[in-house]
């Protein structure tokens, strides 16, 4: 599989009380356009990624806003897969293109979070979970990781609180260094630890925030990408499954479906884990960051905490994880993240991180999660030589 | 808005009132919840009623809870292992957090949820409580 990036377009992430949902999607198609040197024109496909846009903006058919928005008649489809819509939006663009249907696609992710309460925003959030069996029981998706965390931390006690609190001190720290971050900011393990408890053992700094922002990214077919001179390629895609709610599981202490995934994406891209250069992965919350590198194969499970004892996972490390900040610090607009990894894989590779820019990046992978696990999807990005 | 609903809730009495669940008549596998298709394959199911006790597998105490929730904030929440072998998700009452752990027996109270809708009305359900 090989399928070019040719633009990608971000906005600003945080409390964009300045711009609704049309007006956020719209800045990062025009900047992706931009970027791509292309015109509205030569899109033969849309697919947007969108969660929330029903039950916090009561705006749903987002997948047509995005055509409208560029004043084009192309196919134009929603997507939803909770907080993994951006990476499943990606995934539909490039079958689009795999299929001959389409050349050249662009692909969204949105999400308008502050414009309602938090207790509307954490509503709206639980149904990605099971809401017969979770919601109605008063679970929240921080309950639903704190359950997640307990779990492996009894199995596992070598993750300690203190390195648990690594990933977002780590996070923030490549935040401050990433300017469309929502916090720009460098914390300490006791910022994490001192922090108000939002669900045992989480705390407000072990989880993602509710941001506001969006991500387009524009894909062509391998024949255009070379013509239009694509530095980036993706070169694998795999998506796996399970069941909504955490009772259904078969373990607790990993997400299986994030493995599938990787297993699929690797063995398209024809990679191992020990060739891939970074990753943007899913750290919805601290624990989920843990439990990402585990499942991409970067360390077994129980021992992800190593990769957090000597910075490792750093910029400048051994295996550079979340250089955009993650989801911790540079916000987590629910549909836009899958997206928004995707652009920072295909910064990486470019070479255009600037200060936080990983050495000889040659593969990156993104790997993005909806719900407590039900669906994960990965992606392979290489570097065009 | 679908937590304003009566007859979402009244759709699944049997099992919030009365801890009812499935058994898979091919393979045996028990269930809590309604389920499409047992991991056998098999769409055949019996109901069946558990007995309420079971152990602890994970649990948390939520301190920013949902709007229907917010009266009850902070609470537990935990995932039982019920003694028939399902495993369900349930409230954790009647205990400090402090005293709970992994692996403690539990049993099933029937309680108050939540309040809802213009009229208020009473959703009642499954909580858990440590053994007596």
């Amino acid at each position: 599989m090989n399928v070019g990036v040719l633009g990608i377009g971000i906005t600003k992430f945080g409390e964009r009380w300045d711009q609704g949902l049309r007006e956020l999607l719209l800045d990062a198609q025009v900047k992706s356009l931009k970027d791509a040197n292309i015109t509205a024109d030569e899109i033969d496909a849309l697919y947007t990624g969108n969660m929330g846009g029903g039950s916090l903006s009561g705006q749903l058919h987002v997948g047509a806003m995005a055509s409208e928005n560029l004043n084009i008649n192309a196919p134009a489809v929603r997507v939803e897969g909770a907080c993994a819509s951006g990476s499943l939006a990606l995934r539909q663009g490039i079958l689009a293109i795999e299929s001959g249907e389409a050349d050249i696609v662009q692909v969204n992710g949105v999400e308008k979070m502050t414009d309602v309460s938090t207790e509307q925003v954490t509503t709206m959030l639980m149904g990605a979970g099971d809401e017969e069996l979770e919601g109605f029981n008063g679970l929240t998706f921080p309950g639903l990781y704190a359950l997640l965390a307990k779990a492996y931390m009894t199995k596992y006690p070598a993750l300690t609180r203190d390195l648990l609190a690594e990933v977002s001190v780590k996070n923030h720290f490549h935040g401050a260094r990433n300017p469309y971050c929502q916090f720009r900011k460098e914390i300490t393990i006791d910022t994490v630890k001192n922090a108000t408890m939002v669900a045992d053992p989480l705390t407000l700094f072990d989880c993602s925030p509710i941001t506001d922002g969006a991500a387009s990214i524009i894909l062509a077919s391998e024949e255009k990408a070379k013509a239009l001179g694509s530095k980036v390629s993706i070169v694998g895609s795999g998506v796996g499954t399970d069941s909504l709610s955490l009772a259904r599981r078969q373990t607790l202490t990993a997400i299986p479906a994030g493995k599938i995934a990787a297993k699929k994406a690797y063995a398209q891209a024809g990679i191992t884990a020990e060739q891939v250069s970074f990753a943007e992965v899913h750290d919805c919350f601290t624990i989920a960051e843990i439990m990402a590198v585990e499942a991409l194969g970067f360390a077994k499970e129980g021992e992800g905490y190593k990769l957090y004892e000597n910075k490792d996972t750093y910029f400048d490390g051994r295996i550079p994880i979340n250089t955009s900040g993650g989801l911790k610090a540079c916000g987590h607009p629910v549909g836009a993240t899958g997206i928004k990894q995707a652009i920072e894989a295909t910064m990486q590779l470019r070479g255009t991180a600037k200060d936080r820019q990983v050495k000889n990046a040659e593969i990156g992978v993104t790997h993005n999660v909806g719900g407590s696990g039900a669906t994960a999807a990965v992606h392979v990005f290489k570097k065009v030589k | 808005m679908f937590r304003d609903s009566s007859i979402i809730r009244w759709r699944n009495y049997s099992d919030r009132y009365m801890l009812e669940g499935y058994g898979c008549t091919n393979c045996g596998k028990k269930y809590f919840e309604k389920k499409g298709m047992c991991v056998c394959g098999s769409l055949d199911f019996n109901n069946l009623s558990f007995c309420g006790k079971g152990k602890i597998v994970s649990f948390t105490k939520i301190h920013s809870g949902p709007e229907v929730f917010q009266e009850q904030t902070p609470y537990c929440v935990g995932i039982i292992d019920l003694d028939e072998g399902a495993r369900i998700t349930a409230q954790i009452v009647d205990s400090k957090y402090e005293e709970l752990s992994i692996g403690q027996d539990v049993e099933a109270v029937f309680r108050k949820f939540y309040k809802s809708g213009k009229k208020g009305v009473i959703h009642y359900g499954t909580k858990f409580r440590p053994k007596f």
